[in-house]
């Protein structure tokens, strides 16, 4: 797949990784990079497998029976090995935060909703707590809109604030890593653009993958973009060369909206 | 053939909307009729508040009072209460979370079929097998531990006989489990995946996703399943028939024997040899349908609504 940007250090190196759901191998040999503090996009048709890649990151298969990794993620800079059984999931899940294709709060309040998993770190100080909840809520850009209601419940609030509450859930941790998979499918265009503009930002702070459907999307905010077909990685590279002059022939027939 | 098939929708229609009239609007009412119109002379005799704070229960002197069936029923279904909960919600985070998937419906069906055991036998097995125990062996110990702590220590004194609101209540409490697990269980098993994963994804342990999520989330299930058993409990008699001693007197401790207001109607029934003896016992089961009627109507108006707002289950 070539060397691409040397200056900047890998935090994710997938190799020659394999997934299975029961007997079904649903991953095929996926060799990949993820640059640090980079957005990745991970883009394909339905049931191409880019879920059930991005899952893999952060073991959310553990929590059902019968699914089986085989290979290696590695995840600088420690190089562990992500998928090994020895490893902690919970550890893991710590380091690399997740959002989920529908907003998910949980039925609490919304300052509940950020301290959690400072909460699960073991932060008990008011002080810490609230300082970090604001500003996961102000990286999240909802910091003004809720700032007066915080202790009002998660659900008062409309789909695309609950999926910009997701997100200040998942950056309040400090995670090294954020999952997002498909995060705006539920959404409408105006808080779909500002997930996206959020997205583009907290990339100075941590290591982006994303999922999605919509190719203008990934081409929007992604460096890297990755194209899966039928649990097989086709071309990975840069986002602009991805979508001009993409070396596969499949990518471009996907691209250009000939099938998918 | 339009018209016959018209004619089927309509017969249909309106057969079952019959039932359901009969069923649902005319049993509970001509019950209530009835059951009101059998107690009017204790009514006339004793009045409301007279008969709900009366402690005498004397059929020669005709002096009745309802006090003492009506705390032996709420006390017996408190005690059951507070052992059924912890245990349906242990039952429940067991074989909805922690068990492997195959061996779910072995345990969710031998705790339903746990339910299915008449409550006669329920009764006996108090009888033969948990009153002697708790006589010899539970009940000397709770007087030697429990029993020796100031103020609660009250609750224990008296001789063990095994026949009293403890054992009472801790039959009730093993007839309501498999009821209150199936209920608290099921309102387990609806927390949606996508919440649950979001706890996961934080870092949560399984225990901590249960505790955090699940549990909240569910608290409208555990305290509807917990209001319905309660309202189950405090109709059930065979269970405790043979268990209460049925003494119409207020316990001071928890080893006296009491009398429930289901034990008293169905020991008493059958023996009661003047109007008025008769129209009291009617009168207590008035009092019982009222409880149990209020129960329900108040868990499914106020608790269950309320919560589901409050917990956002109600749009999710």
């Amino acid at each position: 797949m070539g060397k691409m940007s040397n200056a900047t250090p890998l935090k994710i190196d997938v190799r020659n990784f394999n997934f299975y759901y029961g007997q079904h191998r649903a991953l095929q040999d996926i060799n990949m990079q993820i640059y640090e503090r980079r957005v990745t996009a991970i883009i394909g048709p339905s049931g191409c497998g880019k879920t059930t890649l991005l899952r893999s990151f952060n073991r959310m298969h553990d929590l059902y029976p019968g699914n089986r990794y085989e290979g290696e993620i590695i995840l600088y800079p420690d190089e562990v090995n992500i998928t090994n059984s020895r490893v902690d999931p919970i550890m893991i899940r710590m380091r690399i935060g997740m959002v989920f294709q529908k907003p998910n709060p949980f039925p609490k309040s919304i300052y509940e909703n950020v301290a959690y998993g400072l909460r699960l770190k073991g932060v008990k100080k008011k002080s810490v707590l609230d300082e970090k909840v604001e500003e996961a809520l102000r990286s999240a850009a909802l910091w003004e809109e809720v700032k007066d209601r915080l202790r009002e419940n998660a659900y008062s609030l409309s789909g695309g604030q609950q999926q910009r509450l997701c997100i200040a859930r998942a950056i309040a941790p400090e995670p090294e890593v954020l999952l997002f998979d498909e995060p705006t499918s539920a959404l409408d265009p105006i808080s779909t653009s500002k997930i996206e503009d959020l997205v583009v930002q907290l990339k100075d702070k941590l290591t982006i993958i994303i999922v999605t459907h919509n190719m203008q999307q990934a081409a929007r905010v992604s460096d890297f973009t990755a194209f899966m077909y039928m649990g097989k990685l086709v071309e990975f590279g840069a986002t602009e060369k991805m979508f001009t002059k993409p070396d596969n022939k499949l990518t471009e027939d996907y691209i250009t909206g000939r099938f998918g | 053939m339009k018209r016959k098939e018209e004619f089927l929708e309509f017969l249909t229609k309106s057969t079952l909307g019959a039932f359901t009239l009969v069923v649902g609007l005319i049993f509970p009412f001509t019950t209530l009729l009835v059951l009101v119109w059998e107690s009017l002379p204790a009514i006339e005799r004793f009045g409301v508040l007279d008969f709900l704070t009366g402690r005498t229960w004397d059929p020669v002197a005709e002096v009745f009072g309802a006090l003492p069936a009506l705390f032996g029923t709420l006390l017996v279904t408190f005690i059951a209460s507070l052992i059924a909960l912890p245990v349906s919600v242990g039952i429940a985070i067991f074989i909805a979370e922690l068990s492997p998937d195959k061996l779910k419906p072995i345990f969710s069906t031998a705790t339903e079929l746990l339910g299915a055991i008449p409550s006669i036998i329920y009764g006996m097995w108090g009888l033969f097998v948990i009153a002697p125990l708790m006589a010899d062996y539970v009940e000397p110990f709770l007087q030697e531990t429990l029993g020796r702590v100031p103020l609660i220590g009250k609750l224990f004194e008296g001789a063990p006989t095994g026949v009293d609101a403890l054992t009472s209540g801790f039959i009730l409490s093993v007839m309501i489990i498999p009821f209150m697990s199936a209920i608290v269980k099921d309102s387990f098993e609806m927390t949606p995946a996508l919440l649950k994963e979001a706890g996961y994804g934080l870092g949560a342990t399984k225990w901590e996703v249960v505790k955090n999520i699940i549990i909240p989330y569910s608290l409208p299930g555990i305290v509807g399943g917990m209001v319905l058993s309660v309202g189950r409990a405090l109709g059930e008699t065979m269970a405790v028939a043979f268990l209460t001693g049925n003494v119409h007197q207020i316990p001071l401790s928890l080893l006296e024997p009491l009398t429930t207001i289901t034990v008293s109607i169905a020991n008493e029934f059958t023996e009661a040899d003047t109007d008025i003896y008769l129209s009291s016992l009617y009168y207590l089961a008035l009092i019982l349908f009222v409880m149990s009627f209020g129960l329900l109507m108040l868990a499914k108006f106020l608790i269950l609504e309320r919560l589901g707002k409050r917990w956002g289950t109600k749009n999710a």
